[in-house]
């Protein structure tokens, strides 16, 4: 199938881009890696009359420390960011979670920040990025504004980004010490999109939950903490069945939809088994076998 | 219409695209590279995989603009001096194929695999080669070949 036509326009800076996106306005769509639009594209579910490649902008690409924070360009690629040594080093979970992203070939060209700015509910970051509380930085013609990941997401494909801004940056806080992690995915076959997704984040002193922070795939129309989940782990021992107590309450506050995948009810008995998995993996008192497929 | 300079196969060409024109329409249409086919044209199967500077994409799900500027070997790239490339003489042996849709793409993924992972468990390869399916699911055959593959040295092809 063949996309609709459109202008194509390759902007060389950020500033260019963002002019680009306010000339030609609402139909206007950003190009990164395509991984998610083309298919649109093709498809016909969407017909934007402008293409804005931002995909050769210097300085959206890579990944560096500043402190305590990783800063991940918003076009570097899945395959990038799940092998780069910073990300593997000082936060595992998102270089785990972007390993279960679509297949390799996808990997190679879509982005970390392109699958953010879609936001699509089925897919894996946006709750990574929530459970991180990472930081994400906008461009816009009056400058630069930052947003926590938490407050991003708005809507089934709809975040606070306006018409004329560019997600150029991810900032992750670093972790301190003591903390686990595990990203714990249902899904039907291999390169599928998720059913329900699990973040989970845990810190331990000893034997004791000392911080949490959950989040959920595919609950709803945005990614969500599941934030009873966390305060019932809080103080709880990583043994006698704690966590398995704390993870009934994580379907709480939540919307899953209906679709050809699963209920909502059924969405909401996986987020509960998910989450129990994902915080005894995080917490070390799990093996790290394969994610459960089902099929 | 926009300008494209991309190398194919090792011969350069300057084209004037549609900007959707889809990369593999360009290979196949344009420059007769009918070796790539299209098969499920949803970013699902993996049977239009090339290398687009030396890594491999889904060239239905790349747009010929994007590619400008760069290299890209198709399938019929792969054995510029008619030897076969290692992975072509190991699905040869192997048997890795039967109605032979997939295979195109799946030897180019192959090939990407051992970039990454130049001596793959068969649990490995079979996560690699994920994005790509066989529809007559000759899938032991084909994880043989690429071990195979491994086990052979690297030649002038590949």
């Amino acid at each position: 199938m063949i996309p609709a036509p459109f202008d194509y326009l390759r902007p060389a800076t950020r500033a260019e881009a963002i002019a680009a996106l306010r000339d030609r306005g609402e139909d206007a769509k950003v190009l990164a890696g395509g991984q998610s639009l083309i298919p649109l594209l093709r498809l016909r579910l969407a017909a934007p009359t402008a293409l804005v490649d931002i995909s050769r902008i210097e300085g959206l690409r890579g990944v560096h420390r500043a402190g305590d924070t990783l800063v991940i360009g918003a076009a570097t690629s899945h395959d990038e960011v799940l092998r780069h040594p910073l990300v593997t080093e000082h936060c595992p979970l998102l270089a785990q979670a972007v390993g279960t992203v679509a297949d390799p070939a996808v990997r190679h060209r879509g982005t970390l920040g392109g699958a953010l700015a879609h936001a699509d509910p089925a897919g894996d970051l946006p709750a990574v990025a929530v459970a991180l509380e990472a930081q994400l930085v906008l461009a816009g013609p009056a400058g630069e504004r930052t947003v926590p990941a938490g407050e991003f997401f708005v809507d089934y494909l709809e975040t606070v980004l306006q018409q004329d801004e560019l997600l150029t940056e991810i900032r992750v806080p670093v972790p301190g010490t003591g903390w686990g992690t595990h990203y714990e995915k249902f899904h039907r076959v291999a390169q599928a999109w998720a059913i329900v997704g699990v973040a989970a984040l845990i810190r331990r002193d000893g034997d004791t939950i000392t911080d949490a922070r959950i989040g959920l795939t595919n609950m709803g129309p945005t990614p969500v903490r599941a934030r009873a989940v966390e305060q019932a782990l809080l103080g709880t021992s990583v043994h006698n069945g704690g966590i398995a107590a704390a993870a009934e309450y994580a379907a709480e506050g939540t919307a899953p939809t209906g679709d050809l995948a699963a209920q909502p009810d059924y969405r909401r008995h996986l987020a509960r088994v998910l989450t129990r998995r994902a915080v005894e993996r995080a917490a070390g008192t799990r093996g790290t076998a394969e994610p459960v497929t089902a099929g | 219409m926009a300008r494209i300079d991309v190398t194919v196969d090792g011969v350069r060409y300057t084209d004037e695209v549609e900007p959707r024109t889809l990369l593999v329409h360009y290979l196949r249409e344009r420059l007769g590279k009918v070796g790539t086919p299209i098969g499920c044209d949803t970013s699902s199967c993996g049977a239009c995989t090339v290398h687009l500077d030396g890594i491999s994409v889904k060239s239905c799900t790349v747009l010929a603009v994007q590619a400008d500027g760069g290299q890209i070997t198709t399938i019929e790239g792969l054995a510029p001096n008619g030897e076969l490339h290692r992975m072509q003489q190991a699905f040869h042996d192997n048997h890795a194929l039967q109605c032979g849709y997939c295979t195109p793409g799946m030897i180019m993924a192959a090939v990407d695999l051992l970039r990454t992972n130049p001596d793959p468990t068969n649990q490995e390869i079979r996560d690699g080669l994920e994005g790509n399916l066989c529809r007559c699911t000759g899938y032991q055959n084909i994880v043989r070949a690429v071990r195979a593959a491994a086990a052979t040295p690297t030649g002038v092809t590949g």
